[in-house]
């Protein structure tokens, strides 16, 4: 049997020590009524050389030569001891680090991590992670409301140029907490949040802000004007940003005159594979004033009992196996192994590898911008500063191109269609440093071919 | 040795060539949307990035390196064939949104995951996307939420939850917007009945529940549980953390569960990764069905398709920015397939075997059962309450010297109503050898802190640390290094 | 064994409360609280000028692997909370019924003291627990 090592003479001695005549004695405490004959409806089993044919004949089937997606999963270079560290049997198959002396490693990376995302972000005190961007970001608004002692209106503003899906994500969670979730319009000419709109809610109780940097267009928001107006009116400034973008950007901590109070987004980019959307990871990161309200696992720095500096969880009375029905969140996992990655590629990106990183995503998707614009027909949307995704306003029906585009390899955009119907046919693309000018080359004529090849019938 | 921090191993100006690309031309955005202060990264070659963190694994325990009877968390092997092949490049390069025309291998896998998770749990219905055991919870009991306010029962506005529980449960049910109404557990072990009757009324949403419970004991009256609760209008939730107990030996289906969450990380053995990524499938019969949250795989004319929200219109919603923790459904999926239906029905019957052997030397050896009257499941639990009051043995002292015997220590201090005890879990994947060696250490420490109880005060001394400070660390936290 | 002072009243769950002459009361939690939970590392104090009512959760006391709520034994208005706790916990452990003390309160009516448990009473409490 796969994984079971029990010779028969094994099991038959173990059966003797117990005292019982078969393994299934073991079972008499489960009422026979509910005891299964066989499992129904499960294959029978593969060796691993006959599963690994199946799922290599699998993988290929998916393999796209040239992807220009991102939408909230980025494509980056991932340097090949990234994850031939982490998926080291001593990360990959070690427990969350309760027993502090035997977990040392896991301990030891999670500071590191707290301390890079601490500093990336430009706030205090990091978490050891959350699941993903999106469930970070609906655990920094529960956060900010428990914080926000003065408001009371429970009324978080939400840009409408946040990720539709993170949208959806934190309708889910928070909608059972009496969470009124309150739409922030997008500038349909620049495509920034409309400061305007917020205007309009001065003088309300309002207990968060949300701010996307940059949103789901790729266009930066004006992040200083809308933390000033947070601090203004008694609300909690809550960042949601790309990592990757830090490297260049102004850090939340810097944004506005006071800095945002909370900051989060999805790890995804800093060594994690796109793979199908997970397993990434969120991150969640505040000001100290704050540290006490932050949910999830914190590593913190002591000493031993020799005095020997060393590294534990720390602040568990927050969490759900102590505090119970009264923890700050119900949230047990933190995703430890893609935050040991992430912490091994920052490691060796380094601040100025970062920026380099930001800066050729940057200078990518500009080069594609002018090239898309050259094609008959074809706009670029928004007209800010943006980072690394612009939305495109296409001729011609954008399934169809975007079909056509798939049928020589590229992954072309994600249809905006079906987010924002208002923008008519308009795809987000995406490049990365991964991209040459001989990809973007290839991507802008392909869109010109299969733009004209619509125009010419099938 | 202490390991250095990474940060104090940089120096400035220093680069991993390899990694970075060249530096560019000046960006062209406006000054005041840059950064101007410098991120607190290390500054190190590749190779002492490698040294360093190859240094720290070594400074941990892990399945592949040590045996972990660590109850209610089931750490069995991770094959290392699953991971290899979830890290195919076509998987690990698929970009979450790619359509579905070029998604047909990935979207196999899980819908074939999908229906095999149905089989063995005995729902009609599952979706993957919960990223961890609480999420799945989560999404339980949202849904039982929205059932009954879909019926405009508005009135439900408890959860029954065991006092024997882990806390993801009670936590779960309030972040869900319920009271908790807490059961006491009986002296043999089962629920409480006359509790559970009282308790039990028109304001019952629902009752959380683990069979085996987390004192590693089957539930034998759950079909009563099953008539008191639905018979009070309530639903029944499933707890998957003990399903390695009774896989392929009693569907939760059968016993009258309507709604299930199963963390693939134990049952499944997708690895722990140090504290996650984990993954809590859900799964419901036909009641909740309309309410599952969103996206899951469907079949098309066309093929293998996402289900959202626009064709299920009743789901509680969307978990995860994608669909959830992809990369470890497909290792969960790999593991199923060289299981196989035969295999599966082996899991239950060796984890079973070795928990009850385990149980039965340990007892010979002078441990203390909590329930010795009782079989064990998967799980049993120890406690040391007289060892503690005798000779200052406490579970946490137990523990440590463990550490120092090289194998991990079970769970302790949990469930939190039998005093100093271990949850100890073996797990099918470990050899009677293994066994033997643990209970042979767990002998050897008892019979040591007879004769010199400080010995075990003390430990571990082997461990790089020992035991550390954690009022110092609570109390005046230092969470980030500050050069 | 624990010490009960004589000049006190106390509650089932472990708190105490003594007038203070000036028409407040101080409340803390007993010595034998404080030894239960062992050391203290966070005590989260209740708003100021915030009006209770008796049982209402109005402190939490942490330790590392606890943390327990603190009730208030009488309904009553806050009327200060010792911020020195803030920084030094561990006065609760060193000092239950003097510089650990957690909160004064302005009582609805004194005569509600009357009706909770005196050092007798309290040491029949943790008798019967111990047994």
């Amino acid at each position: 049997m796969p994984f079971i090592p029990h010779t028969e003479a094994d099991t038959d001695a173990m059966l003797d020590t117990i005292g019982v005549a078969g393994i299934d004695d073991l079972f008499e405490e489960i009422p026979g009524e509910l005891r299964l004959g066989a499992l129904e409806g499960i294959p029978g089993a593969l060796t691993e050389s006959e599963v690994g044919r199946l799922m290599r004949r699998r993988a290929a089937r998916d393999e796209m030569a040239l992807n220009f997606l991102g939408a909230g999963a980025y494509e980056h270079h991932i340097p090949a001891a990234v994850w031939e560290l982490a998926t080291r049997g001593e990360f990959y198959s070690a427990y969350t680090p309760y027993q502090a002396e035997a977990s040392q490693g896991t301990l030891q990376v999670i500071y590191e991590y707290q301390t890079m995302m601490a500093s990336l972000t430009g706030l205090d005190v990091s978490n050891a992670s959350h699941y993903d961007g999106a469930s970070a970001l609906a655990e920094a608004v529960l956060m900010a409301v428990r914080c926000n002692r003065r408001s009371k209106s429970r009324r978080v503003l939400v840009p409408r140029a946040l990720h539709p899906h993170y949208r959806a994500v934190l309708e889910t969670i928070t909608s059972t907490q009496g969470i009124d979730l309150v739409d922030l319009p997008y500038d349909p000419s620049g495509g920034q949040t409309d400061t305007g709109a917020l205007g309009d809610h001065a003088g309300e109780d309002i207990t968060a802000v949300v701010i996307s940097q940059p949103n789901v267009f790729g266009v930066l928001e004006p992040v200083d004007e809308m933390t000033d107006w947070a601090a203004d009116n008694g609300a909690l400034a809550v960042g949601v940003v790309n990592p990757v973008a830090l490297g260049l950007l102004k850090p939340p901590g810097e944004w506005g005159r006071e800095g945002a109070s909370i900051a989060c987004g999805e790890g995804q980019p800093l060594g994690v594979p796109l793979s199908s959307g997970g397993p990434y990871f969120g991150f969640l990161t505040c000001r100290q004033a704050l540290v006490r309200q932050l949910p999830g696992r914190l590593v913190g720095r002591t000493v031993d009992v020799d005095g020997k500096p060393g590294f534990t969880l720390t602040l568990q009375a927050r969490e759900q196996h102590i505090r119970r029905s009264r923890a700050t969140s119900n949230i047990c996992t933190n995703q430890g192994l893609m935050v040991t990655a992430a912490t091994i590629y920052m490691s060796l990106l380094g601040p100025e590898g970062l920026r380099r990183v930001a800066a050729r995503c940057h200078a990518r998707t500009a080069a594609l911008a002018a090239g898309a614009q050259s094609v008959g027909g074809v706009s670029v949307a928004f007209a800010s500063p943006r980072f690394h995704e612009l939305a495109l306003r296409l001729p011609a029906p954008a399934k169809e191109v975007l079909g056509r585009l798939r049928a020589q390899g590229i992954l072309g955009g994600v249809d905006l269609g079906s987010w924002y119907p208002e923008l008519g046919d308009a795809v987000l693309v995406c490049a990365t440093e991964t991209k040459t000018g001989q990809d973007i080359h290839r991507y802008v004529e392909a869109l010109r071919g299969a733009i004209g090849g619509i125009g010419d019938g099938p | 040795m202490s390991e250095p921090l990474v940060f104090e191993l940089g120096r400035s100006g220093r680069l991993a060539g390899a990694q970075v690309p060249e530096a560019g031309r000046a960006v062209d955005l406006p000054p005041d949307m840059l950064r101007d202060s410098r991120p607190q990264l290390p500054e190190v070659s590749e190779l002492d990035a490698v040294r360093h963190y190859t240094r720290l694994s070594q400074r941990n325990f892990s399945i592949d390196t040590q045996f972990y009877p660590l109850g209610s968390c089931t750490m069995k092997y991770n094959p290392r064939g699953c991971n290899t092949y979830a890290m195919l490049p076509g998987f690990l390069q698929r970009h979450p949104l790619a359509p579905e025309d070029v998604s047909q291998g990935f979207l196999a896998c899980m819908y074939e995951l999908q229906r095999m998770l149905c089989r063995v749990t005995g729902m009609t219905a599952f979706s993957l996307t919960p990223m961890a055991g609480a999420q799945g919870e989560l999404s339980g009991v949202a849904m039982i939420r929205a059932y009954h306010l879909d019926r405009g029962d508005t009135e439900r506005t408890e959860i029954l939850v065991p006092d024997a529980a882990h806390g993801t449960n009670p936590a779960t049910a309030v972040k869900c917007g319920f009271t908790v109404r807490e059961l006491p557990t009986a002296a043999d072990g089962d629920l409480d009945f006359e509790a559970l009757r009282r308790l039990a009324g028109p304001r019952t949403a629902g009752i959380m529940l683990t069979n085996p419970s987390t004192l590693g004991l089957f539930e034998r009256r759950i079909r009563e549980v099953q008539e008191i609760i639905h018979g009070a209008g309530g639903l029944l939730y499933y707890d998957g953390a003990n399903l390695n107990a009774i896989l392929g030996k009693v569907l939760p289906g059968d016993m009258g569960f309507d709604v299930i969450h199963i963390n693939l990380h134990k049952t499944f053995s997708t690895p722990h990764g140090g504290g996650g990524p984990g993954s809590g499938a859900v799964g419901v019969g036909e009641r909740l069905a309309p309410f599952l949250p969103t996206p899951f795989v469907g079949i098309g004319p066309d093929g293998y398709r996402w289900v959202d929200a626009a064709d299920h219109p009743k789901s509680i919603g969307r978990l995860s920015a994608f669909m959830g923790n992809a990369g470890v459904l497909l290792r969960a999926y790999i593991y199923m397939r060289m299981l196989g239906r035969r295999g599966m029905e082996r899991v239950a019957d060796h984890a079973v075997l070795n928990a009850n052997y385990v149980m039965v030397r340990l007892a010979a050896a002078g441990f203390d059962l909590a329930y010795p009257e009782r079989r064990a499941c998967h799980e049993f639990v120890v406690t040391l309450k007289r060892q503690a009051r005798e000779y200052g043995l406490t579970a946490i002292n137990l523990a440590k010297a463990l550490l120092d015997r090289e194998f991990h220590a079970p769970t302790t201090y949990f469930p939190l109503l039998v005093p100093e005890c271990l949850l100890i879990e073996p797990t099918e994947t470990e050899s009677k050898e293994t066994l033997d060696r643990f209970v042979d250490a767990m002998a050897e420490i008892l019979a040591e802190a007879q004769v010199d109880p400080e010995r075990c005060r003390q430990a571990p001394v082997k461990m790089p640390v020992r035991r550390l400070d954690e009022v110092r660390a609570a109390r005046k936290p230092d969470l980030r290094y500050r050069p | 064994m624990s010490d009960i002072p004589e000049n006190l009243k106390y509650t089932r769950d472990h708190e105490w409360i003594a007038e203070t002459g000036d028409g407040t009361a101080a409340v803390g939690i007993t010595d034998h609280a404080q030894e239960a939970l062992g050391d203290l590392v966070f005590v989260e104090l209740p708003e100021m000028h915030r009006d209770v009512e008796t049982g209402d959760v109005c402190a939490v006391v942490e330790s590392v692997k606890a943390a327990s709520d603190v009730y208030s034994p009488v309904a009553g208005n806050i009327s200060e909370v010792n911020l020195a706790l803030d920084d030094s916990p561990e006065l609760v452990n060193a000092d239950p019924y003097g510089e650990g003390w957690l909160f004064r309160l302005t009582p609805a009516s004194p005569a509600d003291l009357e009706e909770l448990l005196d050092a007798q009473a309290y040491q029949r409490v943790l008798a019967e627990m111990d047994e």
